[in-house]
């Protein structure tokens, strides 16, 4: 061997375990952040006049449009450009991010405009203030009925996490990419990252998919 | 901001980036019409309950669905060389989204297929029409028109996945970018640019899929 490739061996686990806990922390603060502007670009687009939500609408088109690692070099370069470079990790939130967005505003401006305007009628003649209408029916039923399509685009999104790594951060795949260039066993360490991905996405997909039959009954 | 734009040489270099955008294009065309081929006997395998076919179906399915574009991309471009089997980067790419669009389309089919009920198959019998008959003009048009728009997005999605071309050193519209911005440093330009050209790609896309599904379409709900 000469020493230049090394097979793969336990001391590798921490390097992988550093990669996995990574794709874990990108996507969890994105699918968090992406989440909360959903809702809010969500109930804005339900809520607004045509103008408004056609300007919404095109700037959301924009990042649904173009790839999400064309995104990523673009805003990279961009911030490196502008002076103030930031961290692979932070990049990656902030396009991740937005990128969640743009999906979870469709998808909970679904799930508001589901609401029938009958119903809100009904709880503000009950004599509900406009934000008590808003906080116990239309919220609650809204968020409700749109879980199953939130967990599709969440699970897409750790998988699309994998293409942090084209800015430098030490994901799951990145990581296994190195290893893969120092051992020369691409086959195994490539099936040992398919199998995690596997058993946080399929699990996931399965239940929402059971949850979506119950709600359908 | 101190950051003086050179538009000039991407300018120059916009043959080499529509030729880019043309082997996108291709690579994800091709990538439906063969997904669509596999997509047709998977959707069949899971559905009837003959065994192997079955657990093929349901395998196939479920890994595309449940692991990343880039995952089956390397797996296809280094993992298969494990094999001995070395694929070109087209060879790799075609392969990974063909992978993944047959394990999506085929939730499609199966989803669509379903979708209408055993009662429309009953009357059909009744009314005297064949099997080929009741398949040609009752169960399929209903069927296709069910999962024509997933199957635009799945286009679209193909699209926007032949980008993951660039990892792997492609010559479609990413991997073009890549290298050219390698030659010349414009970055940021190459990049703009390149957005630009995806947003048109996949907005002609949209566009002319709604007018060929009002035309295809006319009259039905």
């Amino acid at each position: 061997m000469g020493g230049l490739f090394t097979p793969l061996s336990w001391n590798d686990a921490g390097f992988i375990l550093t990669g996995i806990w990574n794709t874990i922390l990108i996507s969890g603060v994105s699918i968090l952040i992406g989440t909360v502007l959903g809702v809010l670009i969500g109930f804005a687009r339900a809520e607004s006049n045509k103008t408004v939500n056609f300007l919404l609408g095109s700037v959301l088109d924009v990042l649904r449009s173009v790839p999400l690692i064309i995104q990523l070099i673009l805003f990279s370069t961009f911030m490196g450009v502008m002076g103030s470079p930031l961290p692979p990790f932070f990049a990656g939130t902030i396009v991740l991010s937005l990128y969640t967005m743009a999906f979870m505003g469709e998808v909970f401006r679904g799930g508001f405009e589901s609401v029938q305007n009958s119903m809100i009628v009904a709880a503000r003649s009950l004599g509900m203030t406009y934000w008590q209408a808003l906080r116990y029916v239309r919220f609650p039923i809204g968020l409700r009925s749109v879980f199953p399509a939130w967990l599709g685009v969440a699970l897409s999104v750790i998988k699309d996490s994998a293409l942090v790594s084209v800015i430098g951060y030490m994901e799951l795949l990145r990581t296994s990419e190195q290893l893969i260039s120092r051992t020369q066993q691409p086959l195994e360490i490539l099936i040992g990252v398919g199998i995690f991905y596997f058993i946080i996405s399929y699990p996931l997909s399965m239940y929402g998919r059971r949850v979506e039959r119950k709600n359908a009954l | 901001m101190n950051y003086e734009f050179h538009w000039n040489i991407v300018l120059q270099k916009m043959p080499e980036l529509l030729h880019g955008a043309f082997v996108t294009l291709h690579v994800s065309v091709l990538s439906m019409v063969l997904g669509i081929v596999i997509a047709v006997f998977l959707a069949i395998a899971k559905m009837n309950q003959v065994k192997p076919f079955n657990y093929v179906a349901i395998t196939w399915i479920e890994i595309a669905r449940n692991t990343p574009a880039l995952f089956q991309i390397y797996m296809a471009y280094f993992g298969l060389g494990a094999f001995g089997i070395h694929l070109s980067p087209y060879m790799a790419v075609l392969s990974a989204l063909v992978f993944i669009n047959a394990g999506y389309l085929a939730e499609t089919f199966r989803g669509g297929f379903q979708s209408i009920p055993d009662a429309q198959y009953n009357a059909s019998k009744s009314l005297g029409m064949t099997n080929v008959q009741t398949y040609r003009y009752i169960i399929l048009p209903q069927m296709f028109r069910r999962i024509y728009h997933p199957m635009t997005n799945q286009f679209v999605w193909a699209i926007l996945m032949s980008s993951l071309g660039i990892l792997v050193g492609m010559n479609e519209l990413s991997g073009e970018t890549q290298r050219l911005q390698s030659l010349s440093f414009r970055t940021l330009e190459f990049f703009i640019v390149t957005a630009v050209l995806y947003y048109i790609i996949t907005k002609f896309v949209l566009l002319s899929s709604a007018l060929i599904s009002k035309r295809l379409f006319r009259g039905e709900i």
